[in-house]
């Protein structure tokens, strides 16, 4: 039988991979931060795999999850999707990425739309990406403090560039 | 009109004049930013046709226009520019607050969204919406021409901490507070 992406991911990292689901096609992997870049270069350059659309890059707050609820061990998850265009795959990469070091590699060198995704990531939530060559902010301006999409950033908290502070 | 002395029938002629040549002759700036531009075009085509009112015309240059219709959501990252565009623009100048955003900031209430351009730059007409009908824009049109006519210009800015400067119609707008507090009362 054909093996999924993710079962032929599973093979080769079973060590780094810490969880898995696939609820009808949306194989999902969470894997230890220190192995993205491995990961990723397996399912880009692997000729059967051959994932060279990175589709989407985000990243999830779990501070105050389920109303404070659910704790998680991390803070933060770095979510990708990748799209193989070759063989019509998808595949969802998860890293827990933790609060104080809040940091994972890079992957413009991979995927060149990696850049902005990843600029995104660091305006929105201030997630560092290790061996980014231009990591500025891409959407809030330059004198914009803090990183609006954490959850302990006040929703309301407004920071003009001219006008009153309300 | 004073019809009294020489001097006052002259000059109060030639300010109604002036009034009637500049309302129906208003070279538009549309500041275009968001969804409100869908119904800004429709109201500028051939349906609504805004060149009944001699509205008609945009101009893509603020030294060449004397209205600035802003039109749709300003954010904090905006508003230099929209300042800058509203300085650029040569006097007399007037300013239309198109769409409930422009207003009062609408049901945004978070970091990115100025809460009404009025906190940044004098608003003569507000035509609140989401998006205002056709129907509301020429209204509003309308009644700026009535205003151009009488010869006045806003000056003033709104103080969100005052509250002054606003029409008591756009006070109390949405926050999120409200929000809540109307959901947990249903």
């Amino acid at each position: 039988m054909l093996m999924t992406p993710l079962q032929k991911l599973q093979e080769q990292f079973s060590s780094q991979i810490t969880e898995t689901h696939a609820f009808r096609g949306d194989e999902t992997a969470v894997i230890r931060p220190e192995a993205l870049k491995a990961v990723a270069q397996f399912l880009k350059e692997t000729p059967e795999l051959d994932f060279n659309f990175l589709m989407d890059l985000s990243a999830v707050d779990y501070l105050f999850f389920a109303g404070g609820r659910i704790q998680k061990p991390f803070r933060f998850e770095v979510v990708y999707h990748f799209y193989s265009l070759k063989h019509n795959y998808r595949i969802r990469i998860k890293v827990p990425v933790d609060e104080k070091q809040a940091e994972v590699d890079s992957l413009c060198d991979l995927w060149a739309s990696a850049n902005w995704y990843e600029r995104e990531v660091w305006d929105m939530f201030g997630i560092k990406f290790k061996g980014h060559p231009n990591l500025k902010r891409i959407l809030m301006y330059e004198e914009f403090q803090g990183h609006p999409l954490r959850k302990d950033y006040p929703y309301n908290k407004r920071q003009p560039l001219i006008g009153p502070t309300y | 009109m004073s019809l009294s002395s020489p001097s006052g029938f002259f000059t109060s002629s030639l300010k109604h004049a002036l009034g009637w040549a500049r309302k129906f002759s208003i070279f538009q700036y549309p500041f275009v930013t968001a969804c409100c531009g869908m119904e800004y075009m429709a109201t500028n085509c051939a349906h609504y046709d805004q060149d009944r009112f001699g509205a008609g015309f945009p101009r893509f240059s603020p030294r060449q226009s004397d209205v600035l219709f802003v039109v749709g959501t300003i954010s904090h990252k905006m508003a230099p520019v929209l300042k800058t565009v509203y300085d650029q623009m040569c006097e007399p100048k007037w300013v239309v607050a198109f769409g409930v955003c422009t207003c009062t900031g609408g049901f945004y209430d978070n970091y990115a969204t100025v809460m009404g351009i009025d906190t940044i730059i004098p608003v003569d007409i507000y035509i609140p919406g989401c998006p205002p009908r056709p129907e509301n824009v020429l209204d509003g049109l309308m009644k700026l021409q009535d205003k151009i006519q009488r010869g006045e210009q806003s000056r003033t800015l709104y103080d969100p901490h005052t509250k002054k400067g606003r029409p008591a119609e756009l006070q109390g707008s949405y926050t999120i507070e409200n929000h809540i507090k109307h959901i947990e009362s249903h």
